[in-house]
């Protein structure tokens, strides 16, 4: 007995090592973009396994050329994620909770639009952008974007808004708040996780498109990172380094809410797409 | 709208014949205020996704040129444009290669998700902040990891290449030059990118099996092989058929990483059925075309949603 303890302590540090190995590999590719990123001067050549120093001079040449379009996405991400929760927010509570004629297949139909291709909705959609002058424009791409997220928003919150006590909000209601207060007041309130996690999606969402803002833009006016470094390849094509920087840099903002929002990330996942 | 509000509040207290028409007011307010939660998300979602299935449709079959965008003028054709996608060889190709890119994946992210579920379901230090920076590649922008891909995957100054040299393999491998090769790169590449998704999704179905199962079968005597087959896989199945579809449904119309890594190339060999309607509406302006193959897109992930949602059905059971 006594000798069987340290034996399986150790088999479980020995997994431990297995799945440092395992994380090794996975984030491999992640670190040979810092590493690139860190040795500008490679260019097409050989990237070493470690930065000789810390040359930032990457980052730099990225920060230039390509920080307003960073700038761009925040913005269009940010207004992505305010019209996704303004829309699907309200559903999702009309949907848990009014018990409304034709509920079922609006909840149906949200989950039939995860089936529709994004170039089939960028096809069609461009056209319509043409004739309402939303091509090019902060609005349209945000509007599109949004749509990467309300599907998801909306199937998240309501699961979790279905299981708010009904006396909770009959209460409310007993004091005189109407439908609007009670929701703003006491719903809200009490499906904050549910809120961030939609929120975080639809920012992470909007932030990787790639595809509305190729298809959706024809100028340079409104060009996000992740269209700014695929046009990037192909005019600095030896100049590995700096779009390895800029690389680094769209992937910072996923690296920060993986790291502050750890639990949200987990329960959007799973939450998302299993109910 | 104020009257009526003190119409109503007064007639709760004050029951007589001139309260009589106010429930059925106020019923409808409610019901209108009601709707109002629903209704915006009702029309985004008819605009968005309802409209361009229609409008993809009605594409199909009118003649898009280059100088439509001046004229407004897309005149029907037709049968036109189906005819002329169906006897273009890269139709076949494209519709081919979907297939092969969408199974190749599948096979590759379940597999090795559902192993690394299975490892992780296991007790050892470090298991959660291991488990969660796994998560990472999935949250990279899909189009960043493909460009990251193309330079660790050249052929003459990658770092795989070099690698594999200095196992004293073969360290010259065309991986994404070669149109022999191409399609596989994109595949390995896209299993990388989908293993974090599915190894969560199984991950939280392997916690939901109860623990006393595996206490009952070790007693037994059953092998860990035997287990898995006779406990875990059965237990797991509807998660299974979950992140099956799930992945299905992104994967088959992937876009982003495949313009990141080859741009459809070498000699078409990673065209699928996303980056031909890009190719046709986008590069060539023929929105028609890209239309039918769209429409083509969608019919592939129909048949799918319906196994999509059985699977949902039986889980809201």
């Amino acid at each position: 007995m006594a000798a069987h303890v340290p034996t399986a302590a150790r088999r479980r540090w020995g997994s431990t090592v297995a799945g440092v190995l395992v994380l090794g590999v996975m984030l491999f590719p992640l670190y040979w973009m810092l590493n690139t990123a860190l040795q500008p001067e490679s260019g097409l050549l050989q990237v070493d396994p470690v930065p000789d120093g810390l040359d930032l001079s990457g980052f730099t040449k990225a920060l230039d050329d390509q920080g307003g379009h960073l700038l761009t996405s925040l913005v269009v991400s940010f207004g992505a994620v305010a019209i996704c929760l303004a829309i699907s927010a309200p559903a999702a509570y009309g949907l848990a909770r009014f018990g409304l004629r034709g509920s079922r297949t609006i909840v149906f139909g949200t989950l039939i639009t995860q089936m529709v291709p994004g170039i089939v909705i960028a096809n069609a959609l461009y056209n319509s952008y043409v004739d309402l002058g939303l091509v090019n424009s902060y609005v349209g791409l945000m509007l599109a974007d949004a749509s990467l997220g309300i599907p998801f928003s909306i199937v998240l919150m309501r699961s979790f808004m279905v299981s708010i006590p009904g006396e909770v909000v009959e209460a409310a209601e007993i004091d005189g708040a109407g439908p609007v207060r009670t929701f703003l007041r006491v719903v809200l309130p009490m499906s904050r996780n549910s809120l961030i996690t939609s929120g975080l999606f639809a920012f992470l969402f909007s932030w990787s498109d790639f595809m509305f803002a190729l298809t959706l833009n024809t100028t340079d006016d409104v060009k996000p990172i992740t269209l700014g470094i695929y046009q990037y390849i192909g005019a600095h094509v030896g100049d590995w380094g700096s779009v390895m920087a800029a690389s680094v840099l769209s992937a910072v903002p996923a690296a920060i809410l993986l790291v502050l929002a750890q639990k949200y990330i987990a329960a959007g996942i799973t939450g998302g797409s299993v109910k | 709208m104020t009257t009526s509000t003190v119409t109503a509040a007064t007639s709760a207290t004050t029951p007589g014949p001139s309260a009589a028409p106010d429930p059925a007011r106020t019923r409808l307010r409610r019901r209108v205020a009601r709707w109002g939660f629903v209704a915006p998300a009702v029309v985004f979602m008819l605009l968005f996704f309802g409209y361009p299935l229609v409008r993809n449709v009605l594409m199909s079959f009118q003649h898009y040129t280059p100088k439509t965008f001046f004229t407004g003028e897309a005149p029907f054709n037709g049968t036109d444009n189906w005819s002329s996608v169906f006897q273009d060889v890269l139709f076949g190709k494209a519709l081919w290669h979907t297939l092969v890119f969408t199974a190749g994946s599948l096979l590759g992210q379940f597999c090795i998700g559902l192993a690394l579920a299975v490892f992780f379901n296991r007790r050892f230090p470090l298991n959660g902040v291991l488990r969660s920076l796994i998560l990472l590649p999935w949250l990279v922008p899909m189009v960043v990891s493909g460009i990251v891909w193309r330079r660790i995957l050249d052929q003459d100054t990658g770092v795989l290449n070099t690698f594999l040299g200095t196992l004293g393999l073969d360290g010259d491998t065309p991986w994404l030059t070669s149109p022999d090769m191409a399609l596989l790169s994109v595949i390995l590449v896209n299993i990388w990118i989908g293993i974090p998704f599915n190894m969560v999704i199984l991950y939280g179905g392997l916690q939901e099996i109860p623990k006393e199962l595996y206490e009952a079968a070790a007693l037994d005597g059953a092998s860990a092989w035997r287990t898995f087959r006779s406990i875990t896989l059965p237990l797991l199945k509807p998660v299974i058929t979950v992140v099956l579809v799930l992945g299905f449904m992104s994967t088959v119309k992937i876009l982003d990483l495949i313009l990141a890594l080859t741009d459809g190339g070498p000699a078409d060999a990673t065209q699928t059925l996303g980056t031909l309607t890009y190719q046709n509406s986008f590069v060539e302006l023929d929105f028609g075309a890209g239309a039918v193959v769209g429409n083509v897109l969608i019919i592939v992930s129909a048949v799918f949603a319906v196994f999509y949602l059985r699977a949902n059905r039986t889980e809201g059971k």
